[in-house]
């Protein structure tokens, strides 16, 4: 197995784990990295050197972008501005608190956030990712948090009242 | 001496995060330990990073599932490549000289039916022949024709092939000429296997025709941008009757297309 090789395929686990963040949905993560492996190898001869993984994480941002533009144009799933958590299971379902504050997110700070905290990607790589200057990167993820935190911070004692 | 400059906000940001340059990292702890306010924002902020690597670091501690693993992926795309390189070879032949410039380009590029009929012959070749992963999604897996659905962007449907003693064994995903394509696998009672691939193709629509090649024959047919082709043993007339079994299922299917059908199809997509 050549170098390259070797290299995606140490990639898949943390690709997985990536995009079952973006997508909150395991099935559609997977295909998602399918889509991503399929692509990569189709592509080789364009990958000239440079960080295989980085890579990796462009061609899954992007088609996670095609998939949502995909999506935009069918019916609505489900409203994105949901803020009211009533009837949500409440903190009590440990990581559903996050994921709701994540779905909130607009699609590239959540990007930027996930590289950053879950994949440990620097700002540099990030903003490769993105096609976007380093500014931008640091201003994505500074609105992630701060809308992250307004979230949490909001939700917490509303869930306390109604118990 | 420690730099007095005021921190900004993308600095506490790059302490977080462990971008800091050496030179600011004290005066920004120095900062944090008399700005509670700061300090209580760091912390939120790295309580979310904790939250988020809670819920989703195990994902990469999870057993990569199989039709993730690059070693069948790679085979995938090894059938493909070896089509394609196959009509390659055809089109130089029937382009000639001409053909020898434009190779690589999308002058090459073979006639769209042929490649999707290559293709489905190819497919069909290759993964009969697997003993153990024949197929990716058992046909007792109700996600199997829900899944395909959504990643074809219409509506599947298993014909039920009884009739000629052939059981649904399940499905698989392949990469196809214009994005993703379907195959269906069909077994008999002898062990004969029979696939039923589809995939978009923007050629007219067209009626059964019969192709074969040394090993297998294939019926396709195109309907409503949709190509079809149901692959199996050398033999014309089964082929053709199993075909028109399978279209005439999925015709008297396609108007009266349930919505808790198609709710299902776009589940989770």
């Amino acid at each position: 197995m050549s170098t390259f090789h070797q290299d995606v395929e140490a990639a898949i686990p943390a690709l997985r784990r990536y995009a079952r963040a973006l997508t909150r949905d395991a099935e559609t993560a997977d295909d998602l990295v399918q889509d991503t492996l399929v692509r990569a190898l189709r592509s080789e001869h364009l990958f000239h050197g440079g960080d295989v993984r980085s890579w990796l994480y462009t061609i899954l941002t992007n088609l996670n972008r095609n998939r949502l533009r995909s999506l935009a144009r069918r019916p609505t799933l489900t409203p994105i501005e949901d803020h009211d958590a009533a009837d949500a299971a409440g903190p009590e379902a440990g990581g559903r608190d996050i994921e709701r504050a994540l779905a909130l997110l607009v699609d590239e700070q959540r990007e930027a956030l996930l590289l950053v905290v879950l994949e440990g990607l620097t700002y540099r790589e990030v903003a490769e990712v993105q096609g976007v200057p380093i500014g931008t990167v640091m201003s994505r993820l500074a609105r992630a948090r701060a809308q992250i935190k307004s979230y949490l911070d909001g939700e917490r004692p509303a869930l306390r009242r109604i118990k | 001496m420690v730099d007095q400059t005021p921190v900004t906000e993308y600095e506490l940001h790059l302490h977080v995060d462990g971008e800091l340059p050496a030179g600011r990292r004290e005066a920004v702890e120095a900062w944090l330990a008399t700005h509670p306010e700061d300090a209580a924002r760091v912390a939120a902020w790295r309580a979310q990073a904790e939250e988020i690597r809670t819920r989703f670091g195990d994902v990469s501690q999870e057993a990569v599932p199989n039709r993730l693993k690059l070693q069948s992926i790679m085979r995938t795309r090894r059938s493909w490549g070896a089509i394609a390189a196959a009509a390659t070879v055809a089109a130089f032949l029937i382009g000639g000289v001409a053909g020898w410039f434009a190779r690589g380009a999308s002058a090459a590029a073979p006639d769209q039916v042929q490649v999707f009929t290559a293709d489905a012959l190819g497919a069909h070749r290759l993964y009969i022949g697997e003993v153990r992963h024949p197929i990716e999604v058992k046909a007792e897996e109700a996600h199997l024709l829900p899944w395909l659905s959504r990643r074809l962007g219409t509506t599947l449907r298993a014909p039920d092939l009884g009739a000629f003693g052939l059981k649904l064994l399940g499905g698989r995903l392949l990469p196809g000429p214009n994005g993703p394509a379907a195959l269906i696998m069909y077994e008999g009672a002898n062990g004969e296997r029979f696939t039923l691939y589809c995939s978009k193709i923007e050629a007219q629509r067209s009626a059964f025709r019969y192709e074969d090649n040394n090993n297998f024959g294939s019926v396709r047919w195109i309907e409503g941008n949709y190509g079809w082709a149901l692959s199996g043993p050398k033999d014309r007339t089964r082929l053709k009757a199993i075909a028109g079994a399978a279209y005439e299922q999925m015709e008297k299917a396609a108007p009266q297309r349930s919505s808790a059908t198609q709710l299902l199809s776009r589940r989770g997509s």
